[in-house]
């Protein structure tokens, strides 16, 4: 127990939190922006697997790795417009097309992988590249603080800045109001002249780069290879936390720091002496437990509501 | 009187299912009126709008606006065009402000890339201010009164320069108090200049504060009127009438017991008003008890209360002494009820099923059609077969699916099975909107042969030819009250009944009580 209490309070697990929160936090806000217009991106583990790759083999190729970030967001862009193309246009429930993407992402990526690196697991026979980390000036040298927060890859500072720019994109601009509007009554955005459709595919493109973006840290700054299906489920989680967020950009980037929490937890736990099956359902567990107590939360909201009606 | 800015002619709207909504409708208003546009339902005031707002595209016909002719394709050019119109159902975003929702689709913007929201709110409150509204720009749409959504939805008009306003039945919504204010406000509206098309059916609101009235019936107008010429008597005359009459012979009722019981029922809707006020009425075997009246004047509530669709208090509702109140749908239906809802592809239905499986939907959990742990499929087609050639269900086989078949045929199924039980209630809602006179024929007396049969019926109808040629006796409701009621459906005529179901006249509170017996 005693080891535990350590583990946490340690300025090295203050450090990976933040660092397993990333490729959630990015997903996360994808979630969010699609939510928001009515259009939930279920595909977001699909997208997140295949930036992932799309920037190992891009930054393998051209021996940089700002050009295989570029790269991995385009695709993430590209799953988004896939998905609006197929839901938007075709009329396809968006759920079974967002799976179809999931299970196509899962398969397609293992099946290129094996094309480029002659392997059907990990690409670390690739060239590939990491993008580079960040010392903090002035934070850097304070104690506990400078260990936690300073010296974390470029995205994960990206992602921070990320939560105000969605926060800036929905509250503060044009678009944003009518990305709101289209998602909370898409007739009423209709009745004063906004095309719904076209915010809805700015809402899944934008989504789906910013997944690809969690995507690129998986494989590019996380670890620095491409190894399959190595998203691990979060894109899901994301899902999870951007529901319990209340689908709002600071409460999604306080769950979504809570179920980094639950995977650190289930890193640095492996190292006691408790079987690692169990240790690495954690971040799974915590996810229900969540959506549980969020679930519960909004029932007695509503009831509350009706009952003040009465 | 101003000049004429807007006149629509020989407007003809034939819609898909072959109704003929609008037949070569002339209408025009002139500058700075309010102009009432008055029908029963389905005499085709929206569509007439629908048309002007750029909705729905006429068969034939043209629209002048000043003079100019113009083809209104989408509601974009109507609004181009300086015509606006607040929809009954709002077409408001809930969780966004006041202001956000004036400005949405033409935001201010701060540079080129953020929301000005503070001239958003100068914006909104400007224009509230001009034209007299009280309002918070700055309150959620959410937490404000419906009378308060109407309100943001004139802005809204009002902000993309709407000169002709379209009010489509504004009042449905409103209280009483609630309306006044609007009137108010669109008195306001009129002596800046704008000009106002007023969509209702409520007489006393047409006279008071509308300059001139269009009267419209089965798709025709009836003419134009100066409201201070014409006295809600005349109008009521022009907006009721019969043009085709359908009988059926029937013989005097002979009603025995009581099966429904209904006692001071009152009813509050979502928006807190009272759609049931205090009703109280019975209806005893072997009559049919009509309820006329316009639609939206609480005869929904009143179906989906007795059915159990929605749920009332304790004791106001019995059948056979039985109160419904604690019992479900199933339970209802078990007691001996059966429904013939209003929208029968809701409720009536379920399309993608066969007509077989539609037919024992109510049925198929009874004895009678199961072995044991498996269904008695020889049985059922026994059944289904019969009841397929007794009501007339025109099709191929019972296997076939419902949404192949007419309307007629669907309505017929749906018949067959809510009457195949035998029912000691039979609540029939609209039982022949919108299908062909052949099969409205054959449902109506399959009515009165239910009644024939001992059966109770509550007949609710719009369509004044039907609840005056099947009702033994009548009531009317109007504004969630019973009105009027008449023990013998052939002493009144349709005149009278209008002057009732339009809120003119109203009968004393002995002669209502004549309905209630125990």
């Amino acid at each position: 127990m005693n080891q535990l209490i350590d583990i946490i309070f340690s300025a090295s697990f203050g450090y990976a939190v933040i660092r397993v929160t990333t490729p959630i936090l990015f997903a996360a806000l994808g979630s969010l922006i699609a939510d928001r217009a009515g259009v939930i991106n279920i595909a977001l583990e699909g997208t997140m697997l295949v930036s992932a790759l799309t920037g190992v083999a891009i930054s393998a190729y051209t021996q940089s790795a700002w050009i295989g970030l570029l790269a991995a967001m385009i695709a993430g862009g590209l799953v988004g417009l896939l998905l609006a193309y197929f839901s938007l246009n075709l009329k396809t429930d968006i759920v079974l097309s967002g799976i179809a993407i999931n299970l196509m992402a899962s398969g397609g990526t293992v099946f290129v992988l094996y094309l480029i690196a002659k392997d059907r697991g990990i690409s670390s026979s690739l060239p590939s590249l990491v993008l580079p980390k960040i010392q903090l000036p002035l934070i850097d040298q304070i104690p506990v603080i400078g260990a936690i927060f300073s010296n974390h890859n470029v995205l994960t500072y990206a992602s921070l800045i990320a939560v105000l720019i969605v926060y800036i994109f929905l509250y503060k601009t044009p678009l944003g109001l009518k990305v709101r509007a289209v998602g909370e009554n898409p007739d009423a955005a209709d009745s004063v002249g906004i095309s719904v459709i076209r915010v809805q595919y700015f809402a899944l493109i934008t989504s789906g780069v910013l997944a690809g973006m969690g995507g690129a840290y998986m494989s590019m700054g996380y670890v620095s290879w491409f190894a399959k299906n190595m998203t691990a489920g979060r894109g899901f989680i994301a899902l999870a936390a951007e529901a319990m967020g209340g689908a709002s950009p600071v409460g999604t980037f306080l769950t979504s720091l809570l179920f980094g929490f639950a995977d650190a937890l289930s890193n640095n736990l492996q190292s006691l002496s408790v079987p690692a099956e169990f240790i690495q359902t954690i971040p799974y567990i915590a996810t229900i437990v969540g959506l549980v107590i969020y679930a519960s939360r909004k029932t007695a909201q509503i009831n509350k509501i009706k009952q003040q009606e009465k | 009187m101003g000049k004429e800015i807007l006149s629509m002619q020989n407007i003809t709207k034939v819609y898909p299912n072959g109704i003929v909504a609008n037949n070569r409708v002339n209408f025009s208003i002139t500058k700075g009126e309010i102009h009432a546009l008055v029908g029963e339902n389905g005499a085709g005031k929206s569509t007439l709008m629908k048309i002007l707002f750029g909705l729905e595209n006429p068969e034939e016909g043209e629209i002048l606006l000043d003079g100019r002719k113009l083809s209104i394709t989408s509601p974009n050019v109507a609004i181009l065009n300086g015509i606006g119109m607040v929809h009954q159902h709002f077409m408001l975003v809930p969780s966004l402000t006041v202001a956000e929702n004036i400005v949405l689709g033409s935001e201010p913007r701060k540079g080129k890339l953020f929301l000005d929201m503070d001239k958003a709110i100068i914006m909104a409150e400007d224009l509230a201010e001009k034209y007299n509204f009280d309002i918070d720009v700055r309150a959620h749409v959410k937490d404000i009164p419906v009378g308060t959504k109407q309100k943001v939805e004139i802005l809204k008009a009002l902000l993309r320069g709407a000169e002709i306003l379209i009010l489509d039945e504004p009042t449905a919504v409103l209280t009483p108090q609630e309306t006044e204010e609007l009137f108010k406000e669109l008195i306001i509206l009129k002596e800046k200049g704008h000009t106002i098309i007023f969509i209702s059916h409520k007489l006393h609101e047409v006279k008071h504060f509308c300059d001139r009235i269009t009267i419209m019936r089965n798709g025709r107008s009836m003419g134009v009127y100066n409201t201070k010429d014409v006295s809600e008597e005349d109008i009521s005359r022009l907006m009721v009438g019969r043009d085709v009459i359908l009988t059926v012979t029937k013989n005097k009722a002979q009603p025995k017991e009581v099966v429904l019981k209904v006692r001071n029922l009152t009813f509050v809707n979502e928006f807190g008003k009272k759609a049931l006020d205090d009703i109280s009425f019975s209806v005893r075997n072997g009559e049919i008890l009509g309820v006329a009246g316009v639609e939206g004047n609480g005869q929904r509530e009143l179906v989906e209360t007795i059915t159990g669709l929605l749920k009332c208090g304790k004791n106001k509702i019995l059948i056979e002494g039985k109160d419904i109140s604690v019992l479900g749908i199933k339970e209802l239906r078990d007691l001996g009820i059966s429904h013939i809802p209003e929208d029968r592809m809701t409720y009536g239905v379920a399309e993608n099923l066969t007509i077989e499986q539609n037919l024992i939907s109510n049925t198929y959990d009874k004895k009678e059609l199961n072995n044991g742990f498996l269904m008695d499929m020889k049985k059922i087609i026994d059944t289904t077969v019969d009841l397929v050639k007794d009501y007339r269900i025109k099709c191929n086989s019972p296997k076939q699916t419902v949404k192949m078949l007419s309307g007629g045929n669907i309505q017929k199924v749906v018949v067959a099975r809510e009457f195949a039980t035998e029912p000691k209630l039979l609540v029939a809602d609209q039982p022949t909107r919108g299908i062909d006179v052949g099969a409205t024929e054959f449902i109506r007396t399959k009515l009165v042969e239910l009644r024939d049969d001992d059966s109770a019926v509550l007949l609710v109808s719009a369509d004044l030819n039907e609840v005056m040629e099947l009702s033994d006796s009548l009531i009317v409701m109007f504004e969630g009250k019973i009105v009027a009621y008449f023990e013998d459906t052939d002493k009144i005529t349709e005149e009278e009944l209008g002057l009732y179901m339009l809120g003119v006249r109203k009968q004393t509170n002995e002669e209502i009580g004549g309905v209630v017996y125990e």
